[in-house]
């Protein structure tokens, strides 16, 4: 089980798509002078989950995160290659990244509800790009994102309390109904259940599932079983390198690298 | 009552304290567990000279207070009108004159500290955000230690600075456009005060809003806000105790500050709300009333202690309410 | 989906009110940064002019019959050398007739200036039955009217300085009997009332002895403190109470401190008005809670590890906290202590309440000698209305600020040197 840093190595499986929603080619990702992602090319399709899994420290929520470039924030943080949304790089100059977000949302590891009610979280993002013109639109806006994420019928009688009093499972579920509010077309998820206990986790994987109709969505995970249970693809990721991707069944019956066999297994993790 | 109390702590107060730290003394077994005791107790006094301070200060100031409130009554100072301690110097007009309302001295305080919020809430929340959101690291490193510096330099700089710069500036500005404007204008003090608190302000908010956690911005971000509408949409109103909690003990050493307002603010006690004209503060009264040859049976030497312990008051209720509102806050996002 | 245009029609609004943010913030810190420049130009530039000083020569006949007789040191002492210097400028100025011509022809050089012949004589008396020619002190008006402070331009009537007077300068400095040199009296000598004479040495004294009683008292008692309430104190009622009494002395306006000083030390316990002794008492009290709040900090940012292990070798508690605690948490003791002291260094207002604002001409010569600090000598200055002590109040800033600047640069770099990262 030999595993040099820097050696080249070829990504076992097919990682494209014939209908991609985003496709990644040869993206590396530096944080100052270290490299912490190193070529990975893939595709995410229309309608598809695709989960990427892989040990800590194996670079799958940087490379995540470059996918809607929220590593902008980090200011040592450098990306290259190209990741195009519908045949458009989201690097480039003329991508906008207020539009670009928009357009990708995104959920995280913590549950990160804004210090507002709930009502005000899920309006926040259609009030920020001008989506209702009337209070009624907000509201129907409002009360289908919350229907869709799952958590009306448990808040629409508390909409004007504090987002942060709900428990761990409903902030969560709350985070995913404000990223779908403003309509996006890819969701990106960083171990969303990871602070969570296991049902509340099932409750939002039952939803994952349900938002596969409309999204496609991305979701980084810790727990072989979680993506094993809501993924079409899977991606195995070791020390920034993209290793296998391909069907999660395939990928979970018979892994073909030494690597993914061997965290697959348990061997390490 | 001075000499009862000092009687009553040396010859009873502390034969007692005494003896208590002897039994203790002595009930330890090895010598360096005596002199291990003998060190614990000199911390725990050196840990209560905050407390003797305290009750020093409330007591004394409270003393002399309650001397003056004798001679000219609380009502009257709380709410009279006029403000004119140097006539009642004459033994046969003591308290009588009743020239000692405090009302001119209040408004004259609040609203030199009124001008000096206006100037550095704004600003000094401004640059904070500046210098911790968006300012690049070699412009952080340049800025906050000149605002450190603005911070550093002692109020009788200030002070010089107003009477002597800033105060005849105004005055030859707005004369231009046909204001009135007194040579030691509330306006010119209030002006430089702010200044003086701007770094103060943005110092405690950069704290403040440095404390709103990372994920809340990711979140807000993530969903396609720009800097800005993060900042006020979220950063901001999470941060809102805080930042009021910092406004209150800003506002606190506002009408604490004594040497701008001594150099630059007037002596007469004008009653009024124009920025440009003349007014005097609490602290420029409880200077002036005390510099020069005080006589401890006067109402005009035992006006200043009354004052100070409304001033003390006062900023105490601010302090304890900041602190208490600046605490809760940091607690929330531990 | 209207989504798509929506967002993009509304986008550059977004944006351009996000422009306008950061320039607000941007804007809000140069407004910051201008005030500190316009201030220390507006000093300095003030200042330059005090770091020099206007002699006139005067030319003086010695003659013994100036002198009692025999001449000794007690003679030469009780000389008239006023007399001298105006009948030397009588000598040169023959025209000058009118008595209030005269008085004003006398005003050219400082009240100082005999006491400065005085004592130059007594160092070399042999100069007596000589006439020799003495640089000495021009009055301050003379010295503001050759550093072009006061325009001659002006009306006679709205200067502070005759037309009269102007024409014999001119006449002196054509003689070449006017120089301008470095000006040492401003940093050897004490108060005067006239500019030429003061200096601030006898501030800056009374700040050094002010300043070490606040350090001797407020260093040991603060850090004695925060050791107890930091490695000792029990979380009770007790300690809750001391501390918050000390975050709120922390922000108690100080000139607070001043009335318990006025009240407790000088009226209840007598001790005297206008000494270091006392100021540095009432600043000892000012900056005992931060000095408390800084070493709990240092305290508090040793590791448990390294108490564990003293205590794990048999140490007692005062063992681990002598022998390692207060060593290591030394330097963030230290540096939090002295920028403390540098802010006592600059505080006014107490001292102005116990009495240290009193006009004092002499060397402070220890801590219970009436004596004024630095802070205290710019506020007396800034209220005097001769126009040459604005120079100087603006010199003893720029003083007091480069004392202040220095102290905590150092503090800087002994933080950036000893510092230690856990």
């Amino acid at each position: 089980m030999s595993f040099k840093e820097n050696q080249e190595y070829q990504t076992v499986g097919n990682a494209f798509s014939d209908d991609p929603m985003i496709t990644c080619r040869n993206v590396d990702v530096f944080y100052a002078d270290k490299q912490a992602i190193f070529d990975v090319s893939l595709d995410i399709a229309k309608n598809e989950v695709l989960a990427m899994i892989g040990p800590s420290g194996c670079g799958k929520s940087t490379f995540l995160r470059c996918l809607n470039r929220m590593n902008d924030t980090i200011d040592i943080c450098r990306v290259s290659g190209e990741i195009t949304l519908h045949n458009e790089n989201i690097h480039s100059r003329e991508t906008d990244v207020v539009y670009l977000r928009a357009r990708v949302g995104m959920v995280f590891q913590k549950p990160n509800p804004f210090p507002k009610s709930v009502y005000e979280n899920v309006a926040y993002g259609p009030r920020l790009h001008g989506l209702a013109e009337t209070k009624s639109d907000l509201n129907e806006i409002v009360e289908s994102s919350l229907r869709r994420a799952g958590l009306w019928k448990e808040v629409k009688d508390r909409l004007e309390q504090a987002g942060t009093g709900l428990s761990g499972g409903q902030q969560q579920r709350l985070c995913i109904a404000r990223a779908i509010a403003i309509q996006p077309e890819v969701i990106l998820m960083d171990e969303p259940c990871s602070a969570l206990d296991p049902i509340a986790t099932s409750v939002i994987e039952e939803l994952i599932d349900e938002l596969k109709q409309q999204y496609s969505i991305c979701i980084v995970t810790h727990s072989m079983q979680q993506a094993a249970r809501v993924s079409q693809r899977t991606a195995y990721f070791h020390l920034g390198k993209l290793i296998e991707i391909g069907l999660t069944d395939d990928i979970f019956t018979h892994p073909v690298h030494e690597l993914t066999e061997g965290y697959i297994t348990g061997r390490f993790g | 009552m001075n000499t009862l109390f000092s009687l009553f702590l040396f010859f009873i107060g502390l034969p007692v304290v005494l003896m208590v730290a002897l039994h203790w003394f002595r009930r330890q077994r090895s010598m360096r567990n005596r002199i291990e005791f003998g060190f614990k107790c000199f911390l725990i006094l050196c840990a209560c000279i905050a407390i003797f301070t305290t009750i020093g200060i409330v007591l004394s100031v409270l003393f002399e207070a309650i001397r003056f409130f004798q001679i000219v009554p609380l009502t009257d100072f709380l709410f009279g009108l006029e403000w004119s301690p140097q006539t009642a110097i004459r033994a046969d007009q003591v308290g009588s004159s009743g020239a000692f309302g405090a009302v001119p001295l209040f408004t004259g305080t609040f609203l030199i500290t009124l001008i000096a919020m206006v100037i550095a809430v704004p600003l000094g929340l401004l640059s904070a955000i500046y210098l911790s959101e968006y300012a690049s690291s070699k412009v952080r490193a340049i800025g906050k230690p000149v605002l450190e510096i603005l911070a550093g330099i002692p109020t009788v700089v200030y002070g010089f600075f107003a009477a002597l710069t800033v105060a005849p500036l105004i005055r030859n500005h707005a004369s231009g456009f046909g204001f009135d404007v007194a040579s030691e204008s509330a306006l010119a003090a209030g002006l430089v005060m702010g200044i003086m608190i701007l770094p103060f302000i943005s110092s405690l908010s950069d704290d403040v809003i440095n404390a709103v956690p990372q994920a809340l911005r990711d979140g807000s971000l993530g969903l396609g806000a720009t800097h800005s509408e993060t900042i006020k949409r979220v950063v901001l109103p999470a941060a809102f105790p805080g930042i009021v909690g910092s406004i209150l003990l800003a506002i606190s050493r506002a009408i604490g500050e004594t040497m701008i307002v001594v150099m630059a603010a007037g002596l007469a006690a004008n009653l009024t709300a124009n920025p440009f004209h003349s007014v005097t503060t609490v602290t420029v009264q409880i200077v002036t009333l005390l510099v020069g040859d005080q006589e401890f049976d006067s109402p005009k030497t035992l006006a200043a202690f009354a004052l100070g312990i409304t001033l003390f008051v006062i900023t105490l209720v601010l302090n304890v309410i900041a602190l208490k509102v600046v605490k809760k806050y940091k607690e929330q996002y531990d | 989906m209207n989504v798509e245009s929506t967002i993009k029609r509304t986008i550059a609004g977004r944006y351009r009110k996000e422009r306008r943010f950061q320039q607000m913030g941007m804007i809000s810190m140069v407004i910051g940064m201008m005030f500190l420049l316009w201030l220390l130009v507006t000093i300095v530039q003030d200042a330059t002019s005090a770091l020099r000083q206007t002699l006139v020569a005067v030319d003086i006949s010695l003659d013994e019959d100036n002198f009692d007789q025999p001449i000794n040191k007690a003679s030469i002492k009780s000389a008239s050398f006023g007399k001298m210097i105006k009948k030397s400028l009588r000598k040169d100025f023959p025209d000058v007739k009118k008595r209030k011509d005269k008085k004003q022809l006398y005003k050219i050089v400082s009240n100082g200036a005999e006491y400065a012949i005085r004592d130059s004589i007594i160092e070399s008396p042999e100069l007596i039955g000589t006439t020799h020619r003495f640089w000495v002190f021009a009055d301050d008006e003379i010295d503001m009217l050759m550093k072009g402070l006061i325009d001659r331009n002006i009306e006679e009537g709205n200067r502070r300085v005759s037309d009269k007077t102007i024409s014999w300068v001119d006449e002196l400095v054509a003689e070449g009997r006017v120089e301008t040199r470095f000006n040492w009296t401003f940093f050897t000598s004490g108060d005067s009332r006239d500019p030429e004479l003061s200096g601030i040495w006898g501030a800056m004294k009374g700040s050094i002895f002010t300043i070490l009683i606040t350090m001797l008292l407020a260093l040991p008692i603060g850090v004695a403190a925060a050791v107890y309430l930091q490695e000792f104190a029990p979380k009770n009622r007790f300690t809750d109470l001391i501390e918050v009494n000390i975050n709120n002395l922390a922000a108690v306006p100080s000139i607070i401190f001043g009335l318990l000083g006025l009240a407790i030390l000088i009226n209840y316990f007598g001790l005297p008005r206008s000494v270091p002794m006392v100021g540095g008492m009432v600043l000892a009290l000012m900056t005992l809670p931060t000095v408390i709040i800084s070493s709990r900090t240092a305290l508090a940012a040793v590791p448990p590890s390294i108490r564990e292990a003293a205590l794990g070798v048999g140490a007692s508690r005062v063992q681990m906290i002598l022998h390692h605690v207060l060593p290591l948490a030394a330097p963030g003791i230290l540096t939090g202590s002295i920028i403390s002291l540098a802010r006592a260094l600059g505080e006014t207002a107490p001292l102005l309440v116990i009495g240290m604002v009193a006009f004092i001409v002499d060397i402070p010569t220890g801590p219970d000698s009436p004596s004024t600090v630095l802070p205290v000598q710019i506020y007396l200055w800034a209220d005097s209305p001769e126009r040459a002590f604005v120079e100087r109040t603006s010199a003893a800033i720029l003083v007091l600020l480069i004392v202040l600047v220095s102290i905590n640069g150092l503090t800087a770099m002994l933080r950036n040197k000893v510092e230690r990262r856990w």
